[in-house]
């Protein structure tokens, strides 16, 4: 390792560290004392991604979450995992890794060569916190490197890996994946994922104005806040109804509250002419576009007559949605795959849709959330129970 | 209804904005028309917006094609047997380009309007013409690249074309100084590309130590200060560095796509931008795209009335500019008059996207 082209973010070359048991407490009294020093930090509320990962590292998150993994089971975390951290999320930097030392292993973080402003604010912090000798447990696990086009890099840490974790890009994934693994490592792949929103138009229809605003500022945080361009944003908004006067005014009540809350947006020229474009090329492509309804430049809503066969290239960006009307789940059975991922949800019974699921035997739908859940990133993600994936049961 | 060869028949900068709106609006209303019948593309887009450009009474209604559709489509409305040639745009490498289909109409059309509007610069008399550039950018004539494009296009205003740089971009005193001989005493045209002409003409006779002297002629240049502006040079420096090493003392800027060759926007004297009969801008507001006031700075639409064989004759483009003024210019020309503030900008996008850039 020691050879290795890498820059040190926080911590060192990594040597041979005992496996810790989930939860471990050394790690549990780090990851509070992590929360408090970035909650503490003014530089910290630069960045809500941030915040909110000092707020998942709380004391109470983690003891809530361990009482939740705890089955009874003798556990081990499985030794050292390699995580390639996505460009474009860059809190999940410190996602990966926190789920990484829970599991009970040593950890190896690929920062992404941007090496986004609120990672390495995170890895100061973390940097004087570890200078302390009572986290020398928490050192020796810990490695935020970043490094360039470095074939090498890659197949020297997947070779020691005994958890290799890619978060996505579906060409990442294969571009990691020509540097070979131990026969026992596990992988665990986030790939480029499709989700939607499925919604009851008369629930929308009867909220009072203030639930409406909250609505539409959870559904603002969910798409437009990452310019609708995370795995988990919706992209097309599924009205669950029997249809009627009720539920046209609930759909038009929706809309104009989001385009109200979208106001804040940044809407950036290029945006503008990106969103413009996309719109265009969608009314060049898509047979079964019923109409396009424009509130000026920060929302605009294509109504589908049909969905297509792969409902995964309905894709907007910036405040671009395709809406459709279903009076039975069952309807959407046939147009999901496995690339779908979120499936957010207001006015509807999630339970009937995790049956849905499991009862038309879908091979997508990981994720089943309220409006305004969908980027909060959890220890089940993407359909894997991540801590319980990291580490071994001692049977 | 007025028609395109009638306009042909007017003075190119002499329409007032009532008059002009009125000739405009029927001309490019019926190009609407046209291409709705004869390319899909275009007709699906009009059908999902559900517009009817039969209904609108100004040309200011109509659909704005996005300029990077042009890129991603084969726009086209005419038998491809009709083509006879293909225009593209030039990118850099991996680049996707615009690929504009032209009709010997559209073509003969362009020409037409760019010679009706330099005339208005120029004269009627043409004029010997030094093109600072290489002839290798043309040679290629399968595929025009917009550089080979406006040279061609540009060359039908003079004669004795000549090119100052040999094939390896080199400034060839011989032939610049044959050809100063020659015509001395002659009024000259000079043409080429803003920062070819910046490199590989000013900056060459500037490490050479050498001056030429072209007081007597014209320049006509275009393609943008983008790459000028790292070195700080915009269009005032550009005139007074040019003067310096050559003696030029009437020196245009121009500004236009390939997308809607024919139609340009000419400096005048003045400094202006100006909109010709053949075309017209309006600024779009980037929140709602309404038309900006004027003095309000937003994205450029540019409108002609030459592009048959093609929809492109409301085009949206990626540029920002402002509208200075409109039939008032003290250089005389009617229409309206603008400038061009540049590209808009790209903005930082979040998501979840690859972690790996690609080099």
């Amino acid at each position: 390792m020691r050879d290795l082209n890498v820059k040190y973010l926080v911590g060192g070359p990594i040597g041979a560290s005992r496996p810790l048991p989930p939860y471990d407490g050394r790690v549990c009294n780090f990851l509070a004392e992590l929360s408090r020093a970035l909650q503490r930090d003014r530089r910290t509320a630069l960045y809500p991604d941030l915040l909110s990962f000092a707020f998942f590292c709380r004391k109470a998150n983690i003891m809530k979450l361990k009482k939740e993994f705890e089955d009874g089971r003798v556990r081990l975390g499985k030794g050292l995992a390699f995580h390639i951290a996505p460009s474009n999320v860059p809190v999940n930097c410190a996602f990966t890794y926190v789920f990484g030392l829970l599991a009970g292993n040593a950890n190896i973080v690929r920062v992404p060569s941007g090496e986004p402003r609120q990672i390495i604010l995170l890895c100061d912090i973390m940097r004087a916190m570890l200078a302390d000798e009572k986290y020398n447990d928490i050192w020796d696990r810990t490695a935020f490197i970043t490094y360039g086009h470095d074939e090498a890099v890659n197949d020297a840490l997947s070779a020691r890996a005994d958890v290799r974790v890619i978060w996505g890009g579906n060409e990442t994934i294969s571009k990691i994946r020509q540097s070979p693994i131990k026969p026992r490592c596990t992988e665990i792949t986030f790939a480029d994922r499709y989700s939607f929103a499925l919604i009851a138009p008369e629930a929308v229809a009867d909220a009072d104005d203030d639930e409406l605003r909250r609505l539409a500022e959870r559904f603002y945080n969910d798409t437009y806040l990452m310019d609708q361009n995370a795995c988990s944003t919706p992209h097309l908004i599924i009205w669950f109804s029997e249809g009627g006067e009720k539920a046209k005014v609930g759909k038009q009540r929706f809309w104009e509250a989001v385009c109200q809350t979208a106001e804040k947006y940044d809407l950036a020229d290029i945006k503008v002419s990106d969103k413009y474009v996309m719109l265009c090329r969608y009314a060049i492509e898509l047979e079964d576009i019923e109409s396009v309804q424009r509130f000026e430049n920060l929302l605009y809503v294509v109504t589908l007559q049909e969905l297509p066969d792969i409902i995964t290239r309905l894709r907007g960006r910036f405040g671009l949605f395709f809406q459709y009307d279903i009076r039975q789940l069952g309807e959407l059975a046939r147009h999901i795959d496995e690339t779908v991922q979120t499936c957010t949800c207001y006015g509807v019974d999630q339970e009937a849709v995790r049956n849905f699921a499991v009862n038309h035997g879908l091979r997508g739908i990981d994720r089943v959330v309220p409006v305004g859940s969908a980027l909060d990133i959890g220890v089940i993600w993407d359909g894997y129970d991540i801590v319980r994936q990291m580490s071994r049961i001692i049977g | 209804m007025y028609t395109l060869d009638e306009l042909f028949e007017i003075s190119p900068y002499a329409l007032e904005r009532e008059q002009k709106h009125r000739i405009l609006t029927d001309i490019v209303k019926n190009l609407s028309l046209v291409h709705r019948a004869n390319c899909m593309e275009y007709r699906r887009l009009l059908g999902t917006f559900h517009m009817d450009p039969a209904t609108v009474d100004s040309y200011e209604q109509l659909m704005m094609i996005p300029v990077r559709l042009f890129k991603e489509y084969e726009l086209c409305s005419v038998d491809r047997k009709e083509i006879f040639k293909t225009m593209t745009s030039s990118g850099t490498s991996g680049q996707r380009v615009s690929k504009i289909f032209l009709d010997r109409k559209t073509s003969a059309n362009q020409t037409k309007a760019l010679v009706k509007t330099m005339e208005d610069f120029l004269g009627k008399k043409r004029r010997p013409m030094l093109i600072l550039d290489t002839k290798a950018v043309i040679k290629n004539r399968s595929l025009f690249s917009a550089r080979g494009a406006g040279i061609l296009g540009f060359s039908m205003l003079g004669y004795d074309t000549t090119y100052a740089l040999n094939e390896n971009m080199q400034l060839d005193y011989s032939v610049v100084k044959a050809f100063l001989e020659k015509h001395q005493g002659e009024d000259l045209f000079l043409f080429g590309f803003t920062y070819i002409i910046w490199k590989h003409f000013y900056k060459e006779l500037l490490n050479d130590g050498k001056t030429l002297n072209i007081s007597n002629g014209i320049l006509l240049h275009g393609g943008g200060f983008k790459k000028l502006l790292s070195e700080a040079v915009d269009n005032d420096a550009y005139k007074r560095c040019l003067e310096e090493v050559c003696g030029l003392q009437h020196i245009y800027n121009y500004y236009g796509m390939v997308e809607q060759t024919g139609s340009i926007y000419i400096e005048c004297e003045c400094g202006h931008l100006h909109a010709s009969n053949f075309s017209d801008v309006i600024i779009r507001n980037p929140k709602d795209f309404s038309i900006c006031p004027m003095g309000e700075k937003g994205m450029i639409e540019l409108v002609s009335v030459l592009p048959t064989s093609y929809p492109g004759h409301v085009i949206l483009t990626e540029d920002e500019g402002v509208i200075l003024g409109e039939d008032d210019c003290p250089c005389g020309r009617k229409g309206k008059y603008f400038k061009i503030l540049g590209r808009i900008r790209n903005a930082e996008i979040r998501g979840c996207s690859d972690t790996y850039e690609r080099p």
